[in-house]
């Protein structure tokens, strides 16, 4: 109900050129004079499953709140360069400028383990979704309502609408998260660690609705710690380290032990899924 | 594209009323008529001896009906006791209570923090510093400008203060206020143990504890324009106060200006307490109680939340005063006692029922 019928979505595609999707450059921030980011540059095709991988501390949670906007970037990464400043386009626009609600009916991002004391009801979880695309005095509509359970619909927590967001388990409120992004209706959608404490079914789950997305042409950028699950559902990987980005590409050039092992400090080897034919990892230490 | 293969919103259920929604329509129009009745029952009530139609009779008069009803003018003292001390003690009581109950609803949401209230910023002690100052010196015609002079200068120390260490988050926002209510108490103990003598000790705690005892029309016009004005401007702020729901990084995500937002409120919910608090002293309980309880009832949407605290708020704050000053004839209690007799334990039972509330 609501992607189909966004007009603006890219097209879709399995390669992802530079022009469209997403495309930062020059991403850098510091805290208390620590630089977290260091002049970070990142692209996620359309169409695709970008995985953004890294040690913990690497920056990928805070690469992701800047390119989603609510952090901004600070000027001192990228040293020496005489235009310093970040740079984040997407689909020929450059989110950083574009007006708060308008960028938030391009870009939806799902924080790690956003969480409430207050009784809401999924449904109206969801329906915070509807609020970039409405006056902030009106309230929700029936066609607010009608896109919010089909967003639960598309990630197959129809069933839920009625219970409160508080009683529902880790998995169930993922996927409400990510209904609540999606009723945004964005082209882009960023999110950090959406597999984190979720079992195994619950982490498929969510990557299924990732690789769904996908195929209806929205950009996706995940970050992820499990390097296993982004070998078996990403379609190209961004390693970061240190606030660097250490390599980006394809999942079969970027998962490879020469890249891997002084990355995280562990021996790696990657074999083939006799099925899928897609890599499989396994880590020993070094 | 799953969601084409079926029709998504078939008509009937996209109007569907789940849970917390039911009802959802009544509970607004019903707490009017619950406010307009609680106005006029309880302006009946008191110690006076005062017949139901005397006191209708007397108000009509003077709201211009006497004419168009044929009704005689009351004699002027029971007249008086009706128009110039019940009626504008009952309408200051409806204000305070609806204006505490959205600054409670506000602060509850922008600082995600069930504790909250109205006074949370320091602006009671503020008040109270600035009130004992001018009651130990004598000069009571001033109690209500230094009340809301020493409100304001704690809102201005707190939010300087949480400005100070940074970005204004929940966090910091609910420890400066802390830090500054301290302070302020500290010197308003200081100033009543320094200074009071005699009858000032009385006057300075009934005002500590909250009262609309000397209320005359010039509170109702104070607290009547604030409610209104400010009231109005934070209760229409329902969608905004919704997108804080998951915290501040999810509201800025959904396109909030999380900072200037919460800048904006809370100065407006310090104007607004301010403005109350200089005619009624500081009543506890009505900010921190009454959103609590109508969540109970409606869910958490601040678009019916917001009007609907109000208007409970001030149905209950003018019934707790009603009791305030008819419990214990001729002696009347600040109200602020009778709403904390009421409220504590309310909050207990609330606590205990879980889940809502921590």
């Amino acid at each position: 109900m609501t992607t189909e019928t966004r007009a603006d979505a890219p097209a879709r595609s399995t390669t992802g050129t530079a022009g469209d999707g997403l495309d930062a450059a020059r991403v850098s921030w510091s805290a208390a004079g620590r630089l977290i980011l260091d002049g970070v540059d990142v692209a996620a095709p359309p169409g695709a499953v970008t995985g953004l991988l890294g040690p913990n501390g690497s920056g990928k949670s805070t690469l992701l709140r800047v390119l989603a906007g609510v952090q901004a970037p600070t000027d001192d990464g990228a040293a020496g360069s005489a235009r310093a400043g970040a740079r984040v386009d997407f689909a020929g626009a450059d989110l950083l400028s574009l007006p708060r609600r308008r960028r938030a009916r391009t870009l939806a991002f799902v924080e790690q383990e956003a969480s409430t004391d207050l009784p809401v009801t999924v449904l109206d979880a969801v329906l915070l979704g509807r609020i970039p695309h409405r006056s902030l005095l009106a309230g929700d509509s029936a066609d607010d309502r009608a896109a919010a359970r089909g967003t639960l619909d598309v990630v197959g927590a129809a069933h839920l609408a009625d219970r409160e967001v508080t009683t529902l388990s880790g998995g169930e409120r993922q996927r409400v998260h990510m209904a609540r992004a999606l009723a945004q209706e964005p082209a882009l959608i960023l999110l950090d660690e959406p597999t984190n404490h979720l079992d195994i079914a619950a982490q498929l789950d969510a990557l299924r609705v990732l690789r769904s997305l996908a195929g209806r042409g929205v950009t996706v950028l995940a970050a992820l710690h499990d390097l296993q699950l982004a070998a078996q559902h990403c379609d190209h990987v961004v390693l970061l380290s240190d606030g660097r980005v250490v390599a980006a590409g394809d999942v079969r050039d970027v998962l490879v032990p020469d890249v891997l092992d002084p990355v995280y400090g562990v021996r790696t080897e990657v074999l083939t899924h006799p099925r899928t034919g897609r890599p499989v990892l396994t880590f020993s230490p070094r | 594209m799953t969601t084409t293969a079926r029709p998504v919103s078939p008509p009937g259920t996209s109007a569907a009323t789940p849970a917390g929604r039911r009802g959802a329509a009544w509970w607004l129009p019903a707490s009017v008529v619950v406010l307009v009745a609680t106005v006029l029952v309880t302006v009946t009530v008191g110690p006076a001896d005062l017949s139901v139609a005397d006191v209708w009779r007397s108000i009509a008069t003077h709201v211009g009906l006497g004419g168009a009803l044929g009704l005689e003018p009351l004699d002027t003292l029971p007249d008086g006791m009706v128009w110039e001390l019940r009626l504008p003690r009952v309408l200051t009581a409806a204000a305070v209570g609806a204006g505490l109950a959205v600054c409670g609803v506000v602060m509850q949401s922008l600082t995600r923090n069930p504790l909250a209230d109205p006074y949370l910023l320091g602006l009671s002690s503020g008040a109270s510093l600035g009130a004992v100052l001018v009651l130990v010196a004598g000069l009571t015609v001033l109690l209500p400008v230094a009340a809301f002079g020493g409100a304001v200068a704690a809102l201005a120390a707190a939010l300087g203060l949480a400005g100070a260490i940074g970005t204004i988050t929940p966090t910091r926002t609910v420890l400066a206020g802390l830090a500054v209510s301290q302070l302020a108490a500290a010197a308003t103990s200081f100033v009543i143990f320094w200074s009071a003598t005699g009858d000032s000790y009385r006057e300075i705690l009934s005002w500590l504890m909250g009262s609309v005892a000397g209320a005359t029309w010039t509170s109702v016009a104070i607290t009547g324009v604030a409610v209104l004005v400010l009231g109005t401007l934070l209760a229409s702020t329902g969608s905004i106060l919704d997108a804080f729901t998951f915290g501040d990084t999810a509201a800025a995500a959904l396109g909030v200006p999380v900072a200037r937002v919460r800048w904006l409120l809370l100065v407006g919910v310090a104007l607004l307490t301010g403005a109350l608090v200089s005619q009624s002293g500081s009543i506890g309980f009505v900010g921190l109680i009454l959103p609590h309880a109508v969540r109970l009832l409606t869910g958490a949407r601040h678009r019916l939340l917001l009007p609907l605290s109000a208007l409970c708020g001030a149905s209950f704050l003018v019934w707790a005063d009603t009791l305030a000053r008819t419990v214990f004839a001729p002696r009347e209690v600040p109200v602020g006692i009778v709403t904390a007799a009421i409220g504590a334990p309310v909050f207990a039972l609330l606590l205990w029922r879980g889940r809502r509330i921590a």
